[in-house]
């Protein structure tokens, strides 16, 4: 009874977005179908980008109840880390492994010196991470100064390949596509299928519980905060080869992972992919279609995820 | 300082509110009861020293109170306007920080959003640069259709915000603030992206120029002044214990049948009248608004404020105001001048990471040391 309710009330929903959605896919596509591709191509492309800063960002949340508004900054600092690497190895794969190193480094030594020492105290934290994100962008800005860097990707995944419906588009992007699809795959694997997922899933669950049967939660905390901090950092090279790094896209990427898990959920991985993919098309619209509203667009989609669900699209009720 | 303020103050500390949640379900009682007009009669014991403490209180009120009258009469137009005017502006939009995150447990990012919304709105409903845009009505509508618009828009953020609890309500404001930044920076047909508006001056009411830096001075010092004592009145009144209550166990004070959601959106549309007011002096003092003023930087920059001070008192809230703002203005001579926001970013996190409670919470310290010994003294010459 209640179940086929609920289910009545989500086709209203479904019908109350998917149907003006629905309505404009439409009408996008008979209007000008290349546009409205090469759009989608691009949002997708945008959303793997965003998925790959915001998962780290969510699992940080959800194992350790620290919300890292330090999280641009890593993503920045791995990026340029990897530009300094990249230029000097003139390797591109070396620049990415650099990038994810060292956000890595970064994050583990912020998880040992700092947030090991106030656990329990959110707020705290939390400004302590705002505290970072200042002293970090500045202290960037000091070294790599106020330039736009960007990097040159290897000469396979260079120039652009022809696809049915858009005339062209750059490898590169595809690249990105793909890989974000393989490293989400990856990280749902060692999440859903080994013993370090099974515990960190564990740990998100019940801290207590985990700490009780005789894991070491200090160690699964420092391993998730390091992986939450280089996949930042590996989004920051392939970000900025994709686009370009300069001061200041710590905070656009800080913004992204939040407004993501926001409408995805507080600590699913899951839900950070659906977040990332309803924000990046949204945005990417919004700019092909709606120039001057396009953020808008985001921030109607956070309002109307938490005004029907306040704990996020997959989020859990705690 | 009466006793149910040094309760309040035992207790009150953002950073120490979520740990307290379990651990003073006595206090949430206490602070739950409506009109608990009964300062001190609980520490019976105690009250002639309080007494006396109160009295001190006094003293010092005064002599502030009359410091901050004779300044402008002493200090150079410089001090007067830049630092005096600036930093009690500034306050005066922390002091809604305060209000919220201290008293009402919600620590939102989005104050300074809601103060450059309200000069934004100054700004297209009154006169600026922009004839295109601005519709040129009088300085007194504006002002307060301004105010009005961003207390609505405070309670609309409030709302949005109080679905949630904790650490969500600064993520959510955050988002909603830096929202606000990039579509203030893209939209042109309203907000005049990246220049914004220019030439919006404090009014002149018959002979008096209140853009004159002594007579705007006593302007931002009136409002400062009423602000304050309003959130201390406020923080007395039942609204205020309610939500001090609520701040405490938000569980408890429902099933006592008070409406947590209503007390949450309004003690946020009460911070966003203070801050719409802090936001319309702003931009009065700088005579332009663009997105920058509403940036990341400048939300983060109202926070820093708040702790630097302290959200304890609602005075923290001004002591931040004056050290931030005599920072930004002689940390120049000893760093270089692109090194501020690492200045100020260090001082940030020192005081997060040694002192939560901020410079009042140093103060407050050093003085219960100070007194305890006294103390210690006072009742061992009894006893002989």
């Amino acid at each position: 009874m209640t179940t086929r309710r609920m289910t009545r009330g989500q086709w209203g929903l479904w019908l109350l977005f998917g149907g003006p959605v629905a309505v404009f896919v439409v009408w996008a596509v008979s209007d000008n179908p290349p546009l409205f591709f090469k759009t989608l191509l691009n949002g997708l492309t945008l959303a793997s980008l965003y998925f790959l800063v915001a998962s780290g960002f969510t699992l940080v949340f959800g194992l350790m109840r620290n919300v890292n508004l330090a999280h641009g900054s890593l993503y920045l600092f791995g990026a340029y880390v990897g530009w300094f690497v990249g230029e000097h190895t003139g390797s591109w794969v070396l620049a990415v492994f650099a990038g994810f190193l060292s956000a890595a480094l970064l994050g583990l030594l912020m998880q040992l010196l700092v947030f090991r020492h106030m656990q329990g105290q959110d707020l705290r934290q939390t400004l302590v991470t705002i505290g970072l994100s200042i002293v970090l962008a500045d202290l960037m800005l000091w070294i790599w100064g106020g330039e736009i860097y960007t990097f040159d990707p290897p000469s396979w995944i260079y120039g652009s390949t022809t696809l049915p419906l858009i005339n062209k588009f750059p490898t590169y992007r595809l690249m990105v596509l793909l890989a974000s699809i393989v490293i989400g795959v990856g990280l749902w694997l060692l999440l859903a299928r080994t013993r370090i997922g099974m515990m960190i899933r564990a740990g998100v669950d019940d801290r207590g519980m985990l700490a009780a049967s005789g894991v070491n939660v200090q160690l699964v905390f420092a391993l998730t905060f390091a992986i939450g901090a280089g996949l930042a950092g590996l989004a920051g090279v392939v970000g900025g080869t994709a686009l370009s790094i300069s001061p200041g896209e710590d905070t656009r990427y800080l913004l992204a992972s939040l407004v993501v898990v926001i409408v995805g959920g507080m600590g699913s991985v899951v839900g950070a992919a659906i977040g990332a993919l309803l924000i990046g098309l949204a945005e990417q619209f919004g700019l092909a279609y709606a120039p001057t509203y396009s953020v808008v667009f985001t921030f109607v989609i956070m309002v109307v995820a938490l005004a029907f669900k306040p704990r996020g699209l997959m989020g859990k009720a705690t | 300082m009466s006793a149910a303020q040094w309760r309040r103050a035992m207790n009150s500390s953002a950073a120490a509110a979520v740990a307290a949640r379990g651990q003073s379900p006595s206090a949430a009682v206490h602070a739950a009861r409506p009109g608990p007009a009964t300062p001190a009669s609980t520490e019976g014991a105690s009250w002639r020293w309080l007494r006396s403490i109160a009295g001190a209180i006094g003293a010092r009120h005064v002599i502030v109170l009359v410091a901050l009258l004779v300044y402008p009469f002493v200090a150079t137009p410089f001090f007067t306007y830049q630092i005096g005017a600036q930093s009690l502006a500034l306050g005066l939009i922390a002091l809604s920080l305060t209000f919220l995150g201290g008293y009402g447990g919600m620590v939102s990012l989005a104050q300074m959003t809601i103060a450059g919304f309200a000069a934004y709105m100054l700004a297209i409903f009154g006169a600026s640069s922009n004839v295109a845009i601005s519709l040129g009505w009088p300085w007194w509508l504006a002002l307060v259709v301004a105010v009005v618009l961003a207390t609505i828009l405070a309670a609309a953020i409030g709302w949005l915000s109080v679905r949630t609890e904790g650490i969500y309500t600064i993520m959510i404001t955050l988002a909603v603030g830096v929202a606000f930044f990039y579509l203030a920076q893209q939209n042109y047909t309203l907000f005049n992206g990246f220049q914004g508006f220019s030439r919006i001056a404090a009014p002149t009411i018959g002979e008096l120029e209140l853009r004159q830096p002594v007579p705007f001075y006593f302007l931002v010092l009136a409002c400062a002044l009423a602000g304050y004592f309003f959130v201390k009145h406020l923080i007395r009144a039942p609204f205020g214990i309610a939500l001090q209550g609520i701040r405490d166990n938000p569980r408890r004070m429902h099933s006592l049948g008070y409406d947590v959601t209503a007390h949450r959106v309004g003690a946020y549309a009460v911070a966003g009248l203070l801050a719409a007011v802090g936001g319309i002096l702003m931009v009065w003092y700088n005579g332009r608004i663009s997105p920058g003023t509403v940036g990341i930087g400048a939300m983060v920059n109202i926070l820093i404020v708040a702790v630097l001070g302290g959200m304890k008192h609602p005075i923290g809230a001004f002591i931040g105001a004056i050290v931030f703002v005599l920072l930004q203005n002689f940390a120049i001579d000893l760093v270089d001048r692109e090194r501020f926001n690492l200045v100020i970013g260090g001082v940030f996190l020192a005081i997060v990471l040694f002192s939560p409670d901020g410079l009042l919470g140093l103060w407050q310290s050093l003085r219960t040391r100070a007194s305890a010994r006294f103390t210690h003294r006072g009742t061992s010459r009894t006893h002989q």
